[in-house]
Order: structure tokens, then C-alpha cells, then sequence
């Protein structure tokens, strides 16, 4: 394991208890349907979990499992609806003691872009074609500090620049996003993201879009800037190994739920959920010499419409005979497997251990 | 950038010459072909043989299709003289010929024409543009709303009746019944209330058609728009709906517009034929028209150049606003 985090570090994830927001970001019981004309898709549902200042958590999973839908209702960007028609959104989002799901629109536009910020996937497409990156700084900056003047943002724009590790920052501020390079640029993205100091940092696949070589710049950039400004990330990939770097914490996504979640060491070192030993299997590791070919998941993601009866991952589970028929009738709960390690699997916990340890591990 | 712009009027003066070409191939060789006689034309019904033969030789009728192809170019730039051997008629540049019909220089019946057809053309651009759009925003920001449908429906209607329907429909009730508006067109110079007034019904019946164009395609590209991830971007800055949607997604909008305004412009302003006739104003469009139910050959050919023209000068000026309006696009 290369992961370097001390496992005893205070963890980030709790159970959420009846009442109160017990951490700085509190998700509770969030459930994002689309009706649409086939039926209700059901992108999130039912999912908690909470994050504190100076913590980074990872939710992984494949296209479709509700991750990025998940990122998106934190900051209320579904509201306004998508080219799906405008989401059923319930569930609770406390962010520093403030609800966001009930609250007000506008209230939740002053907060965006302030106290929570994003960073998108790929940022060609992210930013504005025909404004300069220093333009569209700007007016992030301006948005929420009505009374600073041009020059003053532009000021702050050349130093968030420079930050981030752009060159000659008060040349570039002038520059269009296609003038940039693609790692510049979702350095520029950060740059936007970070003006307004935001306290919960939410980076949706920010490395998805890059080379390689500048995926791993990128992610430094992100942990140096959190280690600085203290503030809570969530970081959204479908690789575990962008987290694996990154993340305090791992909260594993399928199907709309979460079907495991632990600190991010227990999670590697340890992972309960046969959908997560499917992840690591398919991740290509090059601190190990013999590796043998990369085990995909076999099957496809579930469809949100008619998810499969029971656990969602039967279908395309090896192990599902070992849970007794469980695993088609009943819905799976999250449960205790370690020290706030929690996985949702109908299979025996020690049959899950001999599996793991006998035919899992060897191959990792 | 002036490499770019000294390269495209090189462009502008080949196309240029090229429609010239075949405009003067299709009009001058087709009666040649057909056994018509343009000199016939020229000189009426009752001429003798010889006045026919001097009118050939003054036209330069009598010589080869090149030769007279360069003659009528030469005549467009320096000008040309007329001669029968005895008098000399001089036409100055930029020489289009004498009307067969009426014996007028062509030059400044275009010159009188276009100030009609600009007229019409610049009142009902604004009209469609102002309305088009703002029609096409609100009905995309209202989208699948009853209001949507209404000026969607209102807008199939625009784009599919023809101005000859419209335009009767109008004259009958508001000129003839209800007796709101003058018909005919009154010179700007002459009496600019007149000349307004005149134009109003014939330019809300052209802008409707138009407009009802540009509204379908404003929403169809503003939902487009409001689709891409930087509008997405904008929100997840905190930006008020307004800057999102006025701002960001405008900007995106008018892009497409502007060409396509650009062309209707251009090609609006070499004649709108429909209109005209309807209305019984003398632009270029009803003067062409008439030329070519008179076969009156030099009047077609200034008609079609002047057209292309400016055509040509839209199409390039589109092509320069569009890189100012879009920093990607790269005039080199």
C-alpha cells in the first residue's frame, strides 16, 4: 500500500444521528429522482454521510451511480433543472449548520461559488469560450464582493493565477480558455473555483479530461491548496487510484447508494464490498512488479429505472449464491465492519474475510 | 487581421466578377440562341433595318460575346462611349447600359431603387431583429409553458405564410377598411412623416415572416446553449440568473443569429421582390421584375450585380464580425 495516511487518524465519515448536522458538511438521507417519460430514475437514493473542515472525501463509482448527480444537488445546480426536466430532490444538505435543501434559492446562490465551490470534469467545455480566464475570475470574485472595483478583482485574479501555478500570471489573465493548455487550464478552473476562499471544495473528475502526466500535477495542486485554505473537498472520480493519493475518507457509490464507505487505508486495506475488491481489481497499480491482466467488473451498471430487487449488485456479483437468496429479496443495510468502516453486503462477514484473503488480496 | 481583410475584397472582387459573367452569359447569349434580337428589343416595334443595324452597332451588339462582356466591364469601371459614327453618347462609370425599355442610364435608377428597397429592408431588420429574438428567448426561458407553445405556434404561422398572403390580407383591412395607413411609398427626403407612415404596414408584414425565423431560431439555440457546461459553470459561481441567462448564455446566442442576419440583410437589400410587388413599391425587387417581364436585359444585369453585391459585402462582413465576436475564430 503507498498510502501514507496514519490509520489512526480521526476519521472524517460518522453515522448520522437523528438530529443536527454533527459535521462541517452533512448529507442526509439525499434522494435525487428524474421523472422521465419511462419512469422515475433514481440517480440518488438515499445516501449519508457527513465531512469535516480540512478533510477529504472520495466518492467513487462507475458512470451513472449517482456521484456526480450527488455534487451537483450539494450546490443546488439542479434546481434549475437539466436537459432531464427539474429533478425530485428531498434529503438534507447541512452545511455549517445550514440546511440547503429547504433553504431559499437565492440563499443558496450566495452561498455558491463563496462557501462552496466546484471544479468540473473538463474545462474547455467548463469556461465561458468568449470571456478571458481573468474576465471570468472576475466576475466570480465581483459576484460576491459587490464592492470591489474592476481593478481590485483583477488584482486578486493575477494573484489566485499565480497560486496555482500558472506562469507569468498578468499575461495569462488576459488569455481565452483556448489559448491554454489543458492542465493550465483546469489550473485556471481552480484558480475560479478558489477566488472567494470557499470552505467545501467539490472537484467532480477534475483529472479526467487530462494527460496523464498533468492529472498527477493537478491532484498535488488540489492537496497543497486544501492543506493551506483548511477547507473540506470531495473529490469525484470513477479511478480509485486518484483518491487512493488523496482522499481521508471513501465513499463507494452504486447504483444511487452507498454500498461501502471507510477511511480511505481501512478501505484499500481492507475493502468488505465485492463491488469495491471489483474496483481495485480493475485499477492498474504500478507499485507491484507481477501484476497480472487488470480484472474488469463484468456486467453493466445497473439501470436507475428498474434497479435490480434486493442488493442492485446481484446481478453482476460472483459471490451472490453465498448469501442464501438474500441477495435478490432484500435490500441491503449499511453495516459495522470495522472502526467506521461500514459496507452493505448480505454476504456472511467471514465468508467475505476467507474470500478476500484467499482469492481477492493475491491478485491486488 | 489586414492580410485577412485585403484577401477577402481580392475574394469579393473574383466572385464578383464571376456572377457578372454568368449573368451576362444567361441574359445576352440566350436570346442570341433563342433567335431574339436584343437590338430589336432596344429599338421598339416599328424601326427600319438600318435604324436597327445602328442601334447594333451603337450597343456593340454586332460583336463577339467576349468582346461584349469586356466592353460592359470596362464600362463599369472606366466608363464608356456610345457611338453611332456620328453622335457620341458617353456613360460614365460605373456604366450598367441604357434601360431597353425607357433609354435611362441603368446606374442611377439602381441608385433610386435602392433607397426603396433600404427603406424597407433596415425598418423591418430592426423589427424582426428586436422582436425575433426577444420572442425566441422568452419562449425558450418558458419553455414547454402555454406561452411557449402560443408563440411557437404564432411563429409556424409566420414562417409559413407567404408575404403575398399577409401583405393582401393587411392592405385589405388596414389600408382599404380600416383606412389606418397610406399606401406607396413617399421619399425619406420628401416627407420623412409620409414616409413612415407608409412603410409601417409593408415593414411588420416582412419583419413577421422574418421574425418568426429568427424566434424559432433563437430558442432553439439559446436551450442549447443553456445546456453547456460553462452556463453550468456560471451558476456554480453564484451568479444571479440574469447575468447566467443575459450575459453567458446571450453572448453564445447571438452568434448564429448575426450570421444569419448578415445574409438575410444582404440578400433582403438586393430586392424584396414579394413585398414590393405586393405593396407597389419601385425598389430593386419590383424593378427587376418588371425588367424581366420586359426582357429589358441591361436592367436585369444591374439588378443581379447590385444584388450580389451585396450579398458578397454581407457575407464578408459577417465573416469580420464574427471573429470580434468570437476570440476562437482566427482571421489569418
Amino acid at each position: 500500500m503507498s498510502k501514507t495516511q496514519n490509520s489512526t487518524a480521526t476519521s472524517a465519515l460518522s453515522v448520522p444521528s437523528a438530529e443536527g448536522p454533527e459535521g462541517f458538511l452533512t448529507v442526509r438521507d439525499l434522494r435525487v429522482h428524474f421523472p422521465t417519460d419511462d419512469g422515475l430514475v433514481k440517480s440518488v437514493d438515499g445516501l449519508n454521510f457527513s465531512l469535516e473542515k480540512g478533510k477529504t472525501l472520495g466518492i467513487v463509482g462507475e458512470s451513472g451511480s449517482g456521484k456526480s448527480v450527488t455534487s451537483l444537488s450539494i450546490m443546488g445546480l439542479h434546481r434549475m433543472g437539466t436537459k432531464r426536466g427539474a429533478p425530485k430532490i428531498s434529503g438534507e444538505v447541512w452545511l455549517d449548520g445550514e440546511e440547503l435543501i429547504s433553504a431559499d434559492p437565492d440563499r443558496v446562490r450566495k452561498l455558491r461559488g463563496q462557501k462552496m465551490a466546484m471544479i468540473f470534469q473538463d474545462p474547455l467545455t467548463a469556461m465561458h469560450p468568449y470571456y478571458t480566464v481573468g474576465q471570468q475570475i472576475i466576475e466570480g470574485y465581483r459576484a460576491h464582493h459587490p464592492g470591489t472595483s474592476k481593478k481590485e478583482a483583477r488584482t486578486r485574479a493575477i494573484e489566485m493565477l499565480d497560486r496555482v501555478g500558472i506562469p507569468q500570471p498578468d499575461k495569462r489573465v488576459d488569455g481565452y480558455p483556448h489559448e491554454f493548455s489543458g492542465g493550465m487550464r483546469q489550473r485556471a478552473m481552480i484558480a475560479m473555483a478558489l477566488v472567494n476562499d470557499p470552505s467545501l471544495l467539490i472537484a467532480d473528475e477534475p483529472t479526467t479530461a487530462l494527460d496523464v502526466t498533468v492529472q498527477a500535477q493537478i491532484l498535488d495542486l488540489i492537496r497543497d491548496l486544501q492543506k493551506e485554505f483548511g477547507s473540506a473537498v470531495i473529490i469525484i472520480t470513477h479511478d480509485l487510484g486518484v483518491v487512493a493519493e488523496l482522499a481521508d475518507d471513501i465513499l463507494v457509490m452504486y447504483g444511487g447508494k452507498c454500498i461501502e464507505k471507510g477511511p480511505a487505508a481501512q478501505l484499500f486495506e481492507s475493502p468488505e464490498h465485492p463491488y469495491t475488491w471489483g474496483l481495485l481489481g480493475s485499477m492498474p497499480r504500478l507499485d507491484r512488479e507481477l501484476q497480472e491482466r487488470l480484472i474488469p467488473v463484468k456486467g453493466t451498471p445497473p439501470s436507475l429505472i428498474n434497479v435490480p430487487s434486493g442488493c442492485a449488485f446481484h446481478p453482476r456479483c460472483p459471490y451472490a449464491e453465498l448469501t442464501g437468496g438474500r441477495s435478490t429479496s432484500e435490500l441491503p443495510v449499511l453495516a459495522e465492519a470495522g472502526p467506521k468502516h461500514f459496507a452493505a453486503c448480505h454476504i456472511p462477514a467471514a465468508d467475505r474475510h476467507r474470500i478476500f484473503t484467499d482469492e481477492i488480496a493475491p491478485r491486488l | 487581421m489586414l492580410v485577412y481583410f485585403i484577401r477577402r475584397l481580392v475574394n469579393v472582387v473574383a466572385m464578383l466578377l464571376v456572377v457578372s459573367a454568368v449573368t451576362f452569359g444567361i441574359f445576352f447569349m440566350v436570346p442570341k440562341l433563342t433567335g431574339s434580337d436584343p437590338a430589336l428589343l432596344y429599338v421598339g416595334k416599328i424601326a427600319d433595318k438600318a435604324a436597327i443595324e445602328g442601334i447594333r452597332h451603337k450597343m456593340g451588339l454586332d460583336k463577339s460575346i467576349i468582346e461584349q462582356y469586356f466592353l460592359f466591364l470596362k464600362g463599369l469601371f472606366v466608363g464608356r462611349d456610345y457611338s453611332t459614327g456620328v453622335d457620341v453618347t458617353h456613360c460614365s462609370a460605373p456604366c450598367f447600359g441604357y434601360s431597353f425599355k425607357t433609354e435611362q442610364e441603368v446606374w442611377p435608377l439602381l441608385l433610386d431603387r435602392l433607397g426603396v428597397t433600404a427603406s424597407l429592408a433596415a425598418g423591418a431588420a430592426v423589427l424582426w431583429l428586436v422582436f425575433g429574438t426577444l420572442t425566441g428567448v422568452v419562449s425558450a426561458l418558458k419553455r414547454r409553458t402555454l406561452l411557449d407553445r402560443f408563440t411557437m405556434t404564432t411563429a409556424l404561422a409566420g414562417v409559413s405564410l407567404p408575404i403575398y398572403f399577409t401583405g393582401m390580407i393587411s392592405i385589405a383591412i388596414f389600408v382599404h377598411q380600416l383606412g389606418w395607413f397610406p399606401n406607396g411609398y413617399v421619399e425619406l427626403a420628401k416627407d420623412p412623416v409620409a414616409w413612415f407612415q407608409n412603410l409601417v404596414l409593408p415593414w411588420v408584414t416582412l419583419a413577421f415572416l422574418y421574425a418568426a425565423t429568427y424566434a424559432r431560431l433563437t430558442r432553439a439555440t439559446l436551450l442549447e446553449v443553456l445546456g453547456e457546461d460553462y452556463i453550468r459553470t456560471a451558476r456554480a459561481k453564484g451568479l444571479g440568473e440574469r447575468t447566467v441567462i443575459g450575459k453567458h448564455a446571450m453572448r453564445s446566442t447571438l452568434t448564429p443569429i448575426l450570421t444569419v442576419f448578415g445574409m438575410d440583410l444582404g440578400g433582403l437589400i438586393g430586392g424584396a421582390v414579394l413585398t414590393e410587388t405586393t405593396y407597389n413599391f419601385r425598389g430593386l425587387g419590383y424593378e427587376a421584375v418588371a425588367a424581366i417581364s420586359a426582357s429589358d436585359l441591361p436592367v436585369i444585369m444591374g439588378v443581379t450585380l447590385f444584388a450580389g453585391f451585396f450579398i458578397i459585402l454581407a457575407n464578408l462582413l459577417v465573416d469580420v464580425l464574427y471573429a470580434v465576436v468570437d476570440p476562437r475564430v482566427r482571421l489569418a
